[in-house]
């Protein structure tokens, strides 16, 4: 969680981590998610977060949050 | 209400590094919604997934442009279909309703084409074993017999002896036409002057008549000039053999190995950049042809092509059933299909379709099959958007090779279906069951469960 925090995001989606110096982009649905993460909430609060903004069925949703999730992982951000 | 949703994506940014493949933009990705009229769903509503479509339109197209290619430029080109790449009964009817031969390489393809009603005179026989049953019986029924080896000629001449007459032959022929890998393992070689001792032996013999001369120089060749080589050389030894031995050499038999617009593994170019056309291949053949028979002698021109005709008009419907992310980020997905169905998958990067537009930005990744087999990979390494469970995905062309060297192994065979020209869709081999599986097996009864369990 300690890289996550340190990121800088931006509302267009474009996250610097400048401890490394490494960039990404995220989409919108990737920025939501990246964010509630920052705040500390767990995957089933940010999934049925994401049931109720966007529309998507909460199965969906907590499919690729987990997925999501894994993927920040592979990229060590988490 | 609501916001639209699109699956969450995170992508690196990379710069500084050289990408020569490119980074698979938006514009790139490939949706299909039908197959000649008919809807992907509709397909696979009524007949399943995975699925394999056939395209009888298309096949007839490609026939029709390859013939038109050679018989415009030549005026006597015969086709032979060559059943290895496709030899399902339906296929092999619109090539002969198209005006080819058979061209068979085993007892199997030599009753298969016979039982679909070819005459033994319409049919070519190569292959580097044919067992003297099969021989003998192509022979009286007047096939044309390509002969690979010494110990054929030895078969023949024991089969004409026992039928009584002397049988018409050709005999196969294997050269250095400047391309790498030479093949060298079919028929007798040029250059070290053996084909000349089968000539030899031929004639010895009294049995065999040699009328024709057969050469495959390869596949996926992707050189017409190794063609005009081949061509060339087997005129001239045409004409050799004719003033040595006193045969009178009919056919010139090039073989096949015309590539299809399929895209080989470790190609950077797509095929439609890659690859010439096949007027490029007739042009250089004929010109050949014209450079080096004598006037007016005009011997028939054999070619065996299969991958160049039937590849394009194949399609298999795959449904994407899982996802998972890999240790390394990539995204893989499983699919009801694998290499069990798609053998060329091995060496062939196929053209990837989505039935539907999915919103999101591209992934990298892998598409594996429904295998519990490491090897059952379709793809490595692609890039499309997320998908969803549910999306089918569309691999072409594929209607080369795979419904012959498919593999009965784990899962049951799909149907094979062909959209016809008129836009009727009929199933052309049914999907298999336990009973094609367990058919041929036979249970010793001491090995019967039930009957142990009673014991």
């Amino acid at each position: 969680m300690d890289s996550l925090r340190q990121l800088a995001i931006n509302e267009e989606g474009f996250v610097f981590n400048p401890a490394t110096g490494e960039s990404w982009t995220v989409n919108s649905t990737g920025l939501y998610i990246l964010k509630l993460l920052k705040e500390g909430k767990d995957e089933d609060a940010i999934a049925r977060q994401v049931a109720t903004e966007f529309d998507v069925d909460l199965e969906t949703a907590q499919r690729d949050v987990v997925d999501f999730i894994e993927k920040l992982r592979s990229y060590r951000l988490l | 209400m609501k916001k639209p949703y699109e699956k969450p994506v995170i992508t690196k940014v990379e710069t500084g590094l050289m990408n020569k493949f490119g980074n698979a933009p938006y514009y790139a990705r490939k949706v299909r919604t039908a197959i000649d009229g008919v809807s992907i769903d509709a397909l696979v509503q009524q007949f399943g997934s995975p699925l394999f479509v056939l395209s009888e339109r298309q096949l007839r197209e490609n026939y029709r442009k390859l013939h038109r290619a050679f018989a415009s430029r030549y005026p006597n080109v015969q086709f032979g279909w060559s059943y290895k790449t496709n030899y399902l009964q339906a296929v092999c009817a619109v090539l002969h309703q198209e005006g080819a031969f058979a061209e068979v390489v085993s007892s199997m393809e030599y009753e298969k084409a016979r039982r679909l009603g070819i005459p033994g005179e319409k049919i070519i026989f190569n292959g580097p074993y044919k067992p003297v049953a099969i021989l003998e019986q192509a022979a009286a029924e007047g096939a044309l017999i390509n002969i690979d080896h010494f110990d054929e000629i030895a078969d023949l001449e024991a089969v004409a002896k026992k039928l009584g007459k002397q049988i018409r032959v050709g005999i196969r022929v294997n050269m250095d036409t400047g391309i790498y890998p030479q093949w060298s393992r079919f028929g007798f070689n040029l250059e070290t002057g053996q084909v000349m001792d089968a000539v030899k032996r031929i004639q010895a013999g009294g049995h065999l008549v040699l009328t024709g001369l057969h050469c495959h120089i390869g596949t996926f060749i992707m050189e017409p000039d190794a063609y005009a080589q081949e061509t060339a050389k087997l005129v001239q030894l045409k004409y050799s053999i004719e003033e040595h031995f006193g045969y009178q050499i009919e056919f010139l038999d090039i073989g096949g190995g015309l590539p299809s617009r399929n895209r080989l593994k470790g190609t950077y170019l797509p095929p439609e950049i890659l690859l010439p056309s096949v007027e490029e291949y007739a042009e250089k053949i004929t010109q050949a042809l014209y450079d080096h028979l004598k006037p007016g002698d005009f011997p028939t021109l054999i070619l065996e092509n299969g991958r160049a005709i039937v590849d394009e008009a194949g399609y298999l419907i795959t449904t994407v059933v899982a996802s998972k992310r890999l240790p390394d980020g990539r995204k893989a997905y499983i699919a009801d299909a694998g290499v069990n169905l798609l053998f060329t998958a091995f060496w062939y990067k196929f053209t990837i379709e989505m039935d539907r537009d999915l919103p999101g930005v591209n992934e990298s990744c892998v598409i594996y099959g429904p295998l519990c087999m490491n090897i059952d990979v379709l793809d490595e390494g692609t890039s499309l958007p997320p998908l969803e469970r549910g999306t089918r995905l569309i691999f072409s062309p594929v209607g080369a090779y795979n419904q012959t060297q498919w593999m009965q192994f784990i899962e049951y065979r799909p149907n094979v279906v062909m959209v016809m020209e008129d836009g009727m869709v009929e199933v052309i081999r049914e999907q298999e069951d336990l009973s094609d599986i367990e058919r041929r097996e036979r249970l010793p009864e001491k090995l019967q469960l039930n009957s142990i369990a009673a014991e």
